[in-house]
């Protein structure tokens, strides 16, 4: 039982692109076959009274001239008024009567339009079974009142023929399927007198292929529209499935934590479809931006720690590392020594200077320069890093948008400023083209370096701002990293991006409260 | 069914309603002249008659009426109230008439002025050789006052020993011997009785209808139906009328008239040519 209901889940599991047009098919299917089944019977029954009403004008005028014909016992002139009504038959009309009989009391022929068919005073049950079922019918429309069949000279008749109207007495038989005609009755009397029973057999292997006909026509109708219809269907239901099938693909995606996904999914209309395609992509871009800022949270906080450990580890070798210069100096000053311990000293203090440097790179300190940022500082840079740039042949498109001084440490801004251009400098070949602008905005001056150069690979990226790494050989990579301190202790922000061909490195300071 | 007897149906004529009764015959008044037809013969030929009724006015110099009638009885009552003067009837009315007409001329037929009766059946029905073959049949008479379409296969059957009410399962009239070659042709009957000089007038101009019969028997000759007058019709009209008849063969007009009726002309005929009919009938009890 449980797998017949996961395979009959299974019908339901199916993608959208095919549920919404098979649907749609199959309602338009039912429809039209509802609709074409609707017109065949009406058709059928309109077939079935056409041939009634036929049947009944012509048995309702026979019946008036056989009766004295029949109540003459002038089996002649009975056949001559049948076989008129047979030979004026058209032969384009459909409902064509078939043969025409007149069956006594006893369910014998009396005179028939085709006496080789059915000979006079045959029995309806020695002619077949589509006639022997239509004896008890006619014996009990020939059961009541049954007239004296009376000899054309019996001058002793007493009879009358006062009922000229007639009652509309034209029954039809029971149609049996499986029976090759249609057959209708009508008592022959005239007021209480009745001489026999007419019967009138309309050929169905006339009727059914003019039914068939019009099955025929019905169903290429309907063959036609649902030709139509069902284009049209199929076609929207995929449109109207495309959509949902592409959100739903998109959604897996990133239910897998993929957020590369393209985010502008399109969908033209404001229906609730349209408002679901918003809200996608309105999450799509909120997942982008908070898992963007949880990597620059965690880059922050490694960057923080690893500050705080190198100017840590800074410190504490700085303090003796003074100690350590300090004696040298002594030494050096006060004692002759032999010139191949001067030579180990000097070597010895050069040591220690590197590592002074590195150790004063480390511990950046921004906070205890008094003079503010003016134009000239930044007159200064440009002077000093001409050189440099001159060398390489490069362009430098310099554009300073400040004329008086700002509220920023003007030694911090400096070595910002240098270490970012030389930065910019040395990533950028010969002949290409360097930019600075400086931009003093509302409560804060930004400062953007630019420079043609192959955008920084994305692992190196992650680590730009880290001590000790080095994009190039020859680097000790501390520069950008002094320059992240340096933003970080101005409570500033520094944003790295690469396109067309371009390295931008976008600071903003906050300007120092007054 | 049909069992009822001669003598009932004559019976019969006096007691039929009449209609246009009144429309007094002109007859030998010398302004009209009236002449009956029965079918005892082909008697949808119209254009015949028409041409016929055309040359007897020619000939007579005073306007002439064809009358027909769809039974013979009905030509016989025309006769009895003497609405016609003149009538072509069998030679059985005739005798019945004898009172009442004149023989005024007997056709020739194929130079003689007599006939017979046939026996037909389907062409097809090859089992049935002779009358004695159809008992239990439907069979077909062309009217209750013809010799040859009813008196007679009557009369065979009962020098057969069989008695004709119930020798055959149904019989049926049909008015006219063309009408017995049809029903016996579509097989409503198995047999019928005609008329020789109607089957073989027939099957020379619609040999179709005839081919799909057979004559299984032919009775011996009888007098030919004969043209009678009525006996008040005056001796002077009586001769004209007869001599125009007489002489038709003579001019080419006539003669021409009386080809197209399939006959070779007439003669006045004797009222002895229908005694074996009359013995027949003495001897059925019905004279």
């Amino acid at each position: 039982m449980v797998r017949d209901e996961s395979e009959t889940m299974y019908l339901f599991n199916i993608s959208l692109r095919y549920k919404l047009p098979l649907w749609g098919g199959f309602l338009v299917v039912v429809s039209v076959l509802a609709v074409s089944t609707a017109l065949l019977v009406k058709a059928y029954d309109d077939l079935q009274r056409d041939v009634h009403v036929g049947a009944e004008v012509t048995a309702s005028t026979l019946c008036r001239t056989l009766f004295p014909a029949l109540l003459h016992n002038d089996d002649w002139r009975a056949f001559e008024q049948i076989n008129a009504v047979m030979a004026s038959q058209s032969p384009g009309n459909p409902m064509r009567l078939e043969a025409i009989f007149v069956t006594d009391g006893e369910g014998r022929i009396v005179v028939s339009s085709d006496p080789l068919k059915f000979p006079m005073l045959a029995r309806l049950d020695t002619l077949g079974r589509d006639y022997a079922r239509l004896a008890a019918p006619l014996a009990r429309m020939a059961g009541d009142k049954p007239a004296r069949r009376l000899d054309f000279a019996d001058k002793n008749a007493n009879y009358s023929i006062v009922d000229s109207k007639q009652a509309n007495e034209t029954n039809q038989l029971p149609d049996f399927t499986d029976a090759k005609s249609l057959f209708f009755a009508q008592p022959i009397r005239q007021g209480s007198a009745q001489v026999g029973v007419l019967v009138l057999s309309y050929s169905k292997d006339v009727f059914w292929p003019r039914f068939r006909n019009l099955a025929l026509q019905g169903s290429l109708i309907g063959a036609l529209t649902l030709a139509v219809l069902l284009p049209i269907n199929w076609y929207w239901g995929r449109r109207m499935a495309e959509p949902l099938v592409n959100l739903a693909r998109r959604m897996g995606v990133v239910a897998q934590g993929d957020q590369d996904g393209q985010t502008n999914v399109t969908y033209p209309y404001r229906d609730e479809i349209g408002q679901l395609f918003d809200a996608y992509n309105a999450m799509v871009l909120e997942m982008r931006e908070k898992a963007k800022l949880e990597q620059e949270l965690l880059q922050a906080k490694r960057l923080t720690a690893i500050g705080r450990l190198a100017s840590g580890i800074a410190h504490e070798v700085n303090n003796p590392l003074g100690g350590m210069l300090m004696a040298l100096d002594t030494l050096k000053t006060r004692g002759e020594l032999p010139a191949h311990a001067n030579k180990t000293l000097n070597m010895l203090e050069r040591g220690l200077r590197q590592i002074e440097e590195i150790v004063a790179a480390l511990l950046v300190q921004t906070k205890d320069q008094g003079r503010h940022l003016k134009q000239d500082d930044l007159e200064d840079i440009r002077t000093l890093i001409q050189p440099q740039v001159l060398a390489k042949s490069q362009k430098l498109n310099w554009v300073v948008n400040f004329s008086e001084e700002v509220r920023l440490p003007a030694a911090a801004c400096r070595q910002l400023l240098i270490n970012l251009l030389l930065n910019a400098v040395q990533a950028t070949a010969e002949k290409g083209r360097i930019g600075l602008a400086v931009d003093l905005e509302k409560d804060g001056l930004r400062l953007v370096v630019v420079n043609e150069a192959a955008p920084i690979p994305k692992e190196f990226m992650d680590q730009l701002f880290e001590p000790f790494v080095s994009g190039r050989e020859g680097g000790h990579g501390l520069g950008l990293w002094v320059t992240y301190q340096i933003v970080k202790q101005l409570v500033g922000q520094i944003n790295v991006s690469c396109d067309n061909g371009e390295v931008r490195f976008d600071v903003w300071l906050p300007l120092e409260k007054q | 069914m049909s069992n009822i007897s001669r003598r009932h149906v004559l019976s019969a004529l006096g007691g039929l309603a009449l209609t246009g009764s009144m429309r007094q015959a002109l007859s030998a008044s010398g302004t009209q002249v009236r002449v009956g037809f029965t079918p005892a013969f082909v008697l949808n030929q119209y254009a015949l008659l028409a041409d016929w009724r055309e040359y007897m006015e020619q000939r007579l110099g005073v306007s002439v009426e064809f009358v027909q009638r769809d039974s013979y009885q009905e030509t016989m009552d025309l006769i009895r109230l003497k609405q016609i003067d003149f009538a072509w009837v069998c030679d059985y009315p005739y005798l019945y008439l004898r009172n009442m007409v004149r023989l005024l001329a007997v056709p020739l037929y194929k130079g003689q002025p007599y006939y017979r009766s046939f026996i037909i059946v389907a062409s097809g029905n090859s089992a049935v050789r002779s009358l004695g073959d159809l008992k239990n049949t439907v069979f077909a008479y062309a009217d209750p006052l013809s010799n040859s379409g009813y008196f007679v296969p009557r009369f065979r059957l009962h020098q057969l020993g069989e008695d004709p009410r119930t020798f055959f399962h149904k019989t049926f009239f049909t008015w006219s011997h063309k009408n017995v070659i049809e029903a016996v042709a579509i097989g409503m009957a198995q047999g019928g009785a005609v008329d020789s000089f109607v089957w073989e007038t027939l099957n020379l101009i619609e040999p179709k209808l005839t081919r799909v019969t057979r004559i299984v028997e032919r009775s011996p000759e009888f007098g030919f139906p004969p043209f009678v007058a009525h006996h008040e019709v005056a001796p002077q009209l009586f001769s004209r009328v007869q001599n125009i008849l007489l002489a038709m063969p003579q001019d080419p007009q006539g003669a021409s008239l009386v080809k197209r009726l399939n006959l070779d002309g007439f003669i006045k005929g004797n009222a002895r040519l229908y005694d074996s009919l009359t013995r027949m009938m003495r001897a059925f009890g019905e004279g």
